[in-house]
């Protein structure tokens, strides 16, 4: 079996891997990216619609273009691509980690590095996640799995759609098959506000007439071979009116219900999960709890933007580049979620530094302010003109934020929304 | 009578109410900032959206990752109303590869100004 | 292989588990044996959606045929995987008491075991019950063990079979949906929905659900099935709940209750609910019998968590009086019925292979044991269960077993080519051969390199591409 050595592998071509990579690069460490599809670029190479990069390319850019020119950045360094290789087994030892790489066209290779990136991006949630009954015909798909075969292999999966759940992979497919000639009947979100941005709702939506319809669950998938149609069920005050159901007849549908970070590869490595972002705990350098092995984008957490997931991967980037050259966090505090806050990422802060943290909110609310609590005190509090769960916040930690950390032997940031 | 329009300038989401006033020109209210107006004028006297599609390619290659759609995009917004026309015209190009980003497919189509440009190189 | 219009021995009308025991074990005489099916593959009827069992034979008393038939069934499992090489492991039951009085009924369940013959079964306490299976909820008070208890993957032992009893000559018609019968001579004429007919002198009817369905089309007793609908979840291979054993509760005079079953596979299955349906057609999931089944499973294994859900789905259960009817028919000639088998019917369907050879031969069938009869099937590769130097090595041979389609169970395009090869071409019958699209993705990854896989290896269009045969299309268009 072949064997190769790099400073770090980076698993995952995705925005977030190849981000990671160029910077590993640019700092001097030899690394290599290990994606399992044929082409670099990840999800990205589907989402054939525009509205990437304004952050990262001051430019508004479809999918496949800002795979293309996150690309052209690798590949004008020394960076080492594997694609069509899938990553099978990760050994996380102390010092030297070894992947198992399988791959048509070179069989397996063992990789061997000092640092693993973690890069492996999220999955949809589908059906037995949030456990729709009923019958179980053909034409039941997640709605990144229809992108995928509209945009890339040019099939019609249906005629008549609903699309159960708002988020924007959902939204964003409900204009695309409109646009291929199909009719959406109804897009059901069980919350009572949508998941997707207002942008989407507006042009996705409202464009075509297609109904919203919010505080509705979808309680059975009827058709005994392929899909006949959903029943749905306005939920009023927390409980189901089933006497208020009814049934939208169609051919398919279509799930956008969430996405989960991948983290089967961590878990394996020994990675230690958070349960609310179900990616892995990272400390101020983006490390897990495994030393050497790093996250970032969205196998870390699920961001809104693919601007963010580079600007995070590149961090991480860089300070696998300053671990390797042996650089510790010192007296690092604790970040935790504070009032109206779901999550934050990392898990911890360095006060010697300046720390990006991102957060989601659990509420929906204009004119907020986010407070940054060090030991119980408030420090600094910001103000956010619009604070919503589908799009991910972020906050500037520094030094001077943390200068009262110093000195507490267990110091402790709490980031709290109003 | 008032037209009820969600701003999506940003995320606050404004909530404009729109009249026409009898010059033709528009009063908008709800708007939290000046941006809500020029997206009110916009929407409402000559809306456009960006469209993105995809392509058939000639000569799609065999095996499972060969690619048989090239995607696209406009230049520039196209108007709303002639989007449907707009998509007939993408679905009927046949590309011949090579293909490169940023290549023109169709140019200024049907004189608006807008040219129909692939988003993806292939080879 | 859907075109016979032959002549045959023996037709068997029904290609689940009773019919795939039954047909492997004629295919060791020197005997025309065809198999046929309604459904685009085989096992698609009641045989894939069960609990995959093997019973510890202590449920039923031995004054019951289904007693006897699974006590002498669970025992044939080990030389069977020898030969076939699907999934099985003797990982134990244990039957879990909560109350004092659950307590005296695992007595009986004991005794019982114990006249049946069980061996090695066993009264437990506390202690015990906690040591066997430390997952098992504190509250218990003591159990039941059979240590020859084990778990199947229900589909892959009948694609075995099948594959087995093709192997050595047995036909395979899919697709075939028997519509009308006629004897004439000293042979029936059975033909399908679609017009293909096929002559056999000996008709088992194996047809499950539908086993009343046929037996009116032959003119034979009359009788009707009902359909027990049991409804599952399954839940990740990485879940916390997964058990050592089987874990059953005390049953009611009904069913056997909701069970934790910890698949060969490494998923755990918990399930199956047990209501009367007037549907056959009926395997749709609800949503109070799913948080029943969560409930249930968690007062046994505190640690189930609905987070741990990939899937849920219903399976059928043909019901027939309180006993397997196993006889030749006493109306027409030359009929076997094999009917209301439901549990065990799993675990016995070996030995009723047997018991239906033997029927046969008292009914005058012939049976001369062929001398080339090879009881083997050609052990198949799963990327899953090799390490990297081995996958190596395949590779070096066939590149595909290092290109991986389905990242969840690891399955490699290698493994669904011979999916293909071996006749599964609908996505399901690729996820029971393969695993592919079982895992916590549910296919979100991998469907559509599938679907290219299926129409590259068979030529099939787009448009022919189906979830489980007949109308279940997977695409509409084209763009």
């Amino acid at each position: 079996m072949k064997e190769l050595t790099y400073d770090a592998v980076v698993i995952g071509g995705g925005a977030a891997g190849m981000a990671a990579a160029r910077e590993l690069d640019a700092a001097g460490c030899s690394c290599a990216i290990v994606e399992r599809e044929e082409r670099l670029g990840g999800i990205l190479g589907q989402c054939i619609h525009n509205g990437f990069g304004l952050i990262e390319f001051n430019e508004e850019l479809t999918g496949p273009e800002f795979a293309e020119r996150m690309e052209e950045r690798v590949r004008g360094t020394g960076v080492a691509v594997y694609t069509g290789a899938t990553v099978m087994e990760v050994d996380a030892a102390p010092e030297i980690k070894s992947l198992f790489c399988y791959s048509a066209s070179f069989g397996v290779i063992r990789l061997n590095a000092r640092a693993i990136v973690l890069a492996m991006g999220c999955r949809e949630r589908n059906r037995g996640n949030i456990r729709i009954p009923g019958d179980r015909p053909a034409g039941v798909y997640t709605a990144g799995l229809a992108q995928r075969l509209v945009n890339i292999e040019g099939f019609v999966p249906g005629r008549n759609v609903v699309v159960i759940g708002s988020g924007d992979i959902g939204l964003i497919m409900a204009r695309r098959m409109s646009w291929i000639g199909c009719k959406v009947h109804a897009v059901v979100e069980i919350l009572p506000y949508p998941s997707g941005l207002t942008r989407n709702i507006v042009q996705c939506l409202h464009d075509f007439g297609i109904p919203l319809y919010l505080s509705h669950l979808t309680t059975r998938i009827i058709g005994r071979e392929r899909v006949e149609g959903v029943e749905i069920t306005p939920i009023e005050n927390g409980a189901l009116m089933h006497e208020k159901s009814f049934v939208i007849p169609c051919d398919t549908v279509l799930l956008s219900v969430g996405l989960v970070p991948e983290n089967e590869l961590s878990k394996d490595a020994g990675v230690e999960l958070n349960p609310m972002t179900n990616g892995p705990v990272v400390d101020s350098m983006l490390m897990t709890s495994v030393p050497g092995v790093f996250a970032c984008g969205n196998v870390l957490h699920v961001h809104d933007l693919v601007d963010y997931v580079v600007e995070e991967a590149k961090r991480a980037g860089a300070n696998v580049a300053r671990w390797l050259k042996g650089e510790r966090p010192q007296a690092e505090a604790r970040i935790k979620a504070g009032p109206n806050v779901r999550y934050v990422a990392p898990s911890r802060a360095d006060p010697s530094r300046d720390n990006k943290i991102y957060l989601r909110s659990l509420v929906v609310k204009n004119e907020a302010s986010l407070e940054i609590r060090v030991n119980n005190r408030v420090v600094r509090t910001v103000k956010k003109a619009h604070i919503q769960p589908s799009e991910m916040l972020s906050v500037d930690l520094s030094r001077a934020d943390l200068a009262t950390c110093s000195g507490s032997p267990d110091p402790t940031v709490e980031i709290a929304l109003a | 009578m008032s037209e009820e329009l969600i701003c999506i300038t940003c995320p606050m989401g404004c909530r404009l109410k729109v009249d026409r006033r009898d010059d033709g020109t528009l009063s908008v209210t709800g708007n939290r900032c000046a941006r809500g107006i020029k997206y009110a004028e916009e929407e409402l006297l000559d809306p456009k959206r960006m469209v993105s599609a995809t392509a058939k390619v000639s000569k799609p290659g065999a095996g499972l990752d060969a690619v048989s759609r090239v995607p696209v995009r406009t230049s520039v917004p196209c108007r709303k109303e002639a989007i449907g026309d707009l998509l007939a015209d993408i679905y009927a190009l046949t590309v011949d590869l090579p293909v490169a980003r940023g290549q023109t497919l169709i140019q200024n189509w049907k004189g608006s100004g807008v040219d129909v440009l692939a988003t993806r190189t292939l080879p | 292989m859907k075109t016979g219009s032959g002549r045959y021995d023996v037709c068997i009308v029904g290609a689940g588990v009773c019919g795939a025991n039954i047909a492997r074990r004629l295919s060791a005489y020197e005997l025309d044996v065809v198999l046929v099916d309604k459904y685009a593959d085989v096992s698609f009827g009641v045989s894939k959606g069960n609990s995959g069992i093997i019973h510890g034979g202590f449920h039923h008393g031995r004054q019951h045929l289904k007693a006897r038939l699974e006590i002498q069934g669970a025992m044939m499992f080990d030389r069977l995987r020898q030969e076939l090489d699907f999934p099985f492991k003797r990982c134990g039951i244990v039957v879990a008491a909560f109350h004092e009085d659950e307590m005296r009924a695992i007595e009986q369940l004991y005794m019982q075991g114990v006249d049946n013959g069980v061996i090695g079964i066993e009264m437990c306490s506390r202690e015990r019950m906690l040591e066997l299976e430390p997952k098992l909820n504190p509250d218990v008070l003591g159990g039941l063990w059979v240590p020859g208890g084990g778990i199947v993957e229900p589909y892959r032992f009948v694609f075995s079979l099948v594959e087995s009893a093709r192997k050595n000559g047995v036909e395979l018609l899919t697709d075939f949906k028997v519509s009308a019968a006629a004897r004439s001579g000293d042979e029936w004429t059975v033909r399908a929905e679609d017009g293909r007919s096929i002559k056999a002198r000996y008709v088992v009817n194996a047809a499950g659900l539908f086993a009343d369905e046929v037996s009116a089309v032959f003119g034979a007793e009359e009788f009707a099935i009902k359909a027990r609908k049991g409804e599952y979840y399954l839940l990740d291979r990485l879940s916390k709940a997964r058990t050592e054993r089987v874990v059953f509760p005390v049953p009611t005079s009904v069913s056997k209750g909701m069970l934790v079953i910890p698949t060969v596979e490494g998923t755990v299955l918990i399930g199956p609910t047990a209501d009367m349906v007037d549907d056959k057609g009926d395997a749709a999931t609800t949503r109070e019998h799913l948080e029943k089944i969560l409930s249930s499973a968690r007062a046994m294994i505190p640690a189930i968590s609905e987070n741990d859900v990939i899937t849920s789905f219903a399976g059928l259960r043909p019901t027939l009086g309180d006993d397997f009817y196993i006889e030749m028919s006493k109306k027409v000639p030359a009929f076997a019925q094999v009917a209301g088998i439901q549990s065990p019917g799993l675990t016995a369907s070996p030995a009723i292979g047997e018991y239906v050879k033997d029927l046969l031969k008292k009914a005058g069938l012939k049976l001369k044991e062929k001398v080339d009869y090879d009881p083997f099937v050609g052990k198949r590769p799963h990327v899953k269960d090799l390490s990297p130097y081995e996958v190596d090595q395949l590779a070096a041979a066939d590149p595909a077993y290092a290109n991986m389609v389905c990242r969840c169970e690891k399955v490699s395009e290698a493994e669904i080519v011979e999916a293909v090869r071996a006749g599964h071409t609908t996505l399901d019958g690729i996820k029971y051969f393969t695993r592919a699209q079982m895992g916590r993705c549910q296919g979100g990854f991998c469907t559509y390199k599938i679907m290219k896989i299926i129409m590259r290896e068979t030529g099939l269009s787009y448009s022919d591409i189906t979830k489980n045969g007949g109308e279940s299309r997977m695409l509409k268009d084209e763009l």
